[in-house]
């Protein structure tokens, strides 16, 4: 009677691109940093983490997600994504949900957007149907995990208000360290504090801060690749709740670049055949 | 003409290219009803039934992923109804796929709409009826479409080369009229009968917040009116012509939705509209779970005419209740209320993944018609609750 998915929160956000870019961001500092207030550095650097990684064109990838309870108990969802950059709006993406099995095919499009929500659907196989989804919920767990959709999110400067704080050595890694307050109101943060390495400009770690200002959650990244010579990606990243002591490690494989996919290649039809 | 279908279809895609491993997926279902009250239906007995189903699914494609085949058989084992006891080809499906466009033929299933407590335009597919009473369990339709998808929407085109007979509980079962209805002596207004080549035209679009779709159907309607006859139920399947609409809104946190259609056959000429929305509030309390408030409005200008709806004058409501969690548990209570009979039903519908390849589905139903002129009135005596345990492999 009443359409249901197991996926639930997949109906909101997810803006896949996302999940591929899963947030290289921020960037070098100009020489001329110094003289410029901590928000006005905190800005550029986020601009040029955004410049850095434009350009990839299209791509796919697998992805494993490892969800672990207090207990230690695992439980684990494995899905495909496709994603497709565009040059003046948000990506495109089409993911397919390959485990758990009560869940296998349905699949899901979305068509991101810079200044408007994102557009998205969700097929149910069972159902054979397409059904366009509320993108407001950002702040929802994806598929049960500790990732929020937003945190799957690709990253877009206008996302976030920043703040540059200062600069960490970690394990020899030199890292700024940049505050990013959500301009979204239906974020569920209050904060985010990110770290980035200086040669690379990738992030090495995020601290989310909850509705309460409270620390909620801990981000780290590592086996990072670099694609076309240009691109990285991190093959690995656990989120940490520090609060319900569960935790979610999110794997990514296959990533491939440049396979041609077109604008035609994410429509309804796609979506209801993607499996 | 049916299983010819399905065989060239089978055959055109093993001839083609070299075909990747045939991915295969199985779920089994257990199924247990308790009816609150002893059955008052002539021929029916007992309060509780289990049943068990099995639905596999074969699906092979080729190496450039251009052509591919769909197979999904489905059977049932009832313990009391031999008319729910029954076998279908869900699908089995050729389909050729290209830049802008994609050819699909053999044995397939097809949903139009956006509405939850009717699916007041999704045309194409019969009801398997003997499932559930909800609408949403479909007979395999043997179909070419040809779909064209462009800047400007998705254009169907569908051939319909063969009708499905509705399934209807038999004397034995529950969730039914006073009276079986006699599958087996349908009559059919067109001379052509089951083998009637029925057309049908869909173009859909996205205009930002808004998804809109448009069809034409012109062929035999898959309601059938039941007649009697020498002391027998018996359908009647007409032709119509058909053309209908649905539309949502999606905004924010709000999803507006629509459909309507206006059928012409050659007893009756009317309109029909089912229209509502949903809206879901995020994040309940700090906690991760949602709750979404449904209401629809039905209505049909059939009214009690012959071969009225049971949608002709009615309200929904509705909450369903996603705890987002690992297990991905669900909770959907909702009520319809019939304004001209005073009539009304209720419904509940849980829902657990256990483990990872487990699923515990728990419903209940409360019918409450006590007008003779509803046409849920048989159903009187039918409150139940059922278990349902799948597992996937």
């Amino acid at each position: 009677m009443i359409y249901k998915t197991n996926l639930t929160k997949l109906q909101q956000s997810l803006s896949i691109a996302a999940l591929l870019t899963a947030l290289p961001l921020l960037i070098t500092t100009p020489a001329s940093a110094q003289d410029q207030s901590a928000q006005e550095r905190g800005l550029a650097i986020a601009t040029e983490a955004k410049v850095r990684d434009t350009g990839w064109g299209d791509s796919s990838a697998s992805m494993i997600m490892v969800l672990k309870n207090k207990q230690g108990q695992e439980s684990s969802r494995e899905l495909r994504v496709k994603a497709l950059e565009l040059d003046n709006d948000g990506d495109k993406s089409l993911t397919v949900f390959d485990k758990p099995l009560d869940v296998k095919g349905t699949s899901f499009l979305s068509f991101s957007h810079i200044d408007t929500p994102d557009d998205q659907w969700l097929f149910l196989p069972a159902l054979k149907r397409v059904k366009r989804i509320s993108s407001r919920n950002k702040s929802g767990p994806f598929m049960g995990s500790e990732f929020a959709f937003e945190d799957l999110s690709s990253f877009e400067v206008d996302k976030y208000s920043y703040t540059y704080l200062n600069d960490e050595t970690i394990d020899g890694m030199e890292l700024y360290v940049i505050e990013q307050i959500p301009n979204d109101e239906f974020s569920g943060y209050t904060k985010r504090v990110a770290w980035l390495d200086k040669v690379h400009y990738r992030p090495f770690k995020i601290d989310f801060y909850d509705r309460k200002g409270s620390l909620l959650k801990t981000l780290t990244f590592s086996r990072y690749q670099q694609y076309l010579g240009k691109f990285w990606r991190a093959e690995e990243s656990t989120m940490i709740n520090h609060q319900s002591g569960k935790s979610t490690l999110l794997s990514y494989s296959d990533y491939k670049f440049n396979i041609g996919l077109k604008d035609s290649d994410f429509n309804k039809n796609t979506l209801k055949r993607a499996r | 003409m049916y299983f010819r279908t399905m065989v060239v279809a089978l055959l055109v895609s093993m001839g083609c290219a070299n075909a990747q491993p045939v991915d295969i997926n199985t779920k089994v279902s257990l199924e247990y009803r308790h009816f609150v009250d002893s059955p008052i239906h002539v021929g029916q007995s007992g309060r509780s039934n289990s049943s068990v189903s099995l639905e596999p699914e074969f699906y092979w494609t080729s190496d450039d992923g251009n052509h591919s085949v769909l197979f999904k058989p489905f059977a049932r084992l009832d313990e009391r109804d031999d008319e729910r006891t029954h076998t279908d080809v869900r699908e089995l499906l050729w389909t050729y796929v290209d830049d802008g466009w994609e050819l699909k033929a053999g044995i397939g299933k097809v949903f139009w709409g956006v509405t939850e407590f009717q699916h007041l335009v999704d045309t194409i597919n019969q009801n398997d009826d003997v499932e559930d009473i909800d609408g949403e369990d479909k007979l395999g339709q043997p179909m070419v479409n040809l779909s064209l998808a462009h800047d400007w929407g998705i254009l169907d085109l569908y051939l319909l080369p063969y009708f499905r007979e509705r399934t209807f509980p038999g004397v034995d079962g529950r969730l039914r009229g006073s009276q079986v209805i006699d599958q087996n002596s349908a009559v059919f207004e067109s001379s052509a009968g089951k083998e009637r080549l029925d057309l049908a035209v869909r173009w859909s679009h996205s205009f930002s917040d808004y998804d809109v779709g448009v069809h034409f159907f012109e062929g035999t309607n898959r309601t059938p009116v039941v007649q009697f006859d020498d002391d027998r139920l018996t359908p009647y399947y007409q032709q119509m012509t058909q053309i209908g609409v649905d539309l949502q809104a999606t905004k924010g946190d709000w999803l507006l939705k629509f459909e309507a259609l206006h059928r012409d056959t050659s007893l009756q000429d009317y309109s029909a509209v089912q229209a509502g929305f949903e809206y879901t509030f995020v994040g309940v309390a700090g906690s991760s779970a949602d709750i979404g408030m449904l209401a629809e409005y039905s209505w049909d200008e059939r009214g009690d005419e012959l071969g009225g709806s049971d949608f002709q004058n009615d309200i929904y409501v509705g909450t369903r209740l996603a705890f987002n969690d690992t297990q991905s548990t669900e909770l959907l209570i909702g009520g319809g209320y019939d304004i001209d009979h005073e009539g009304s039903k209720f419904i509940v519908e849980g829902s657990r993944r256990l483990g990872s390849n487990w699923k515990a589905i728990i419903e209940a139903r409360i019918f409450n018609d006590n007008s003779e002129l509803a046409p849920a009135f048989g159903l009187r005596r039918d409150d139940m609750l059922q278990l349902t345990i799948e597992r996937y492999f």
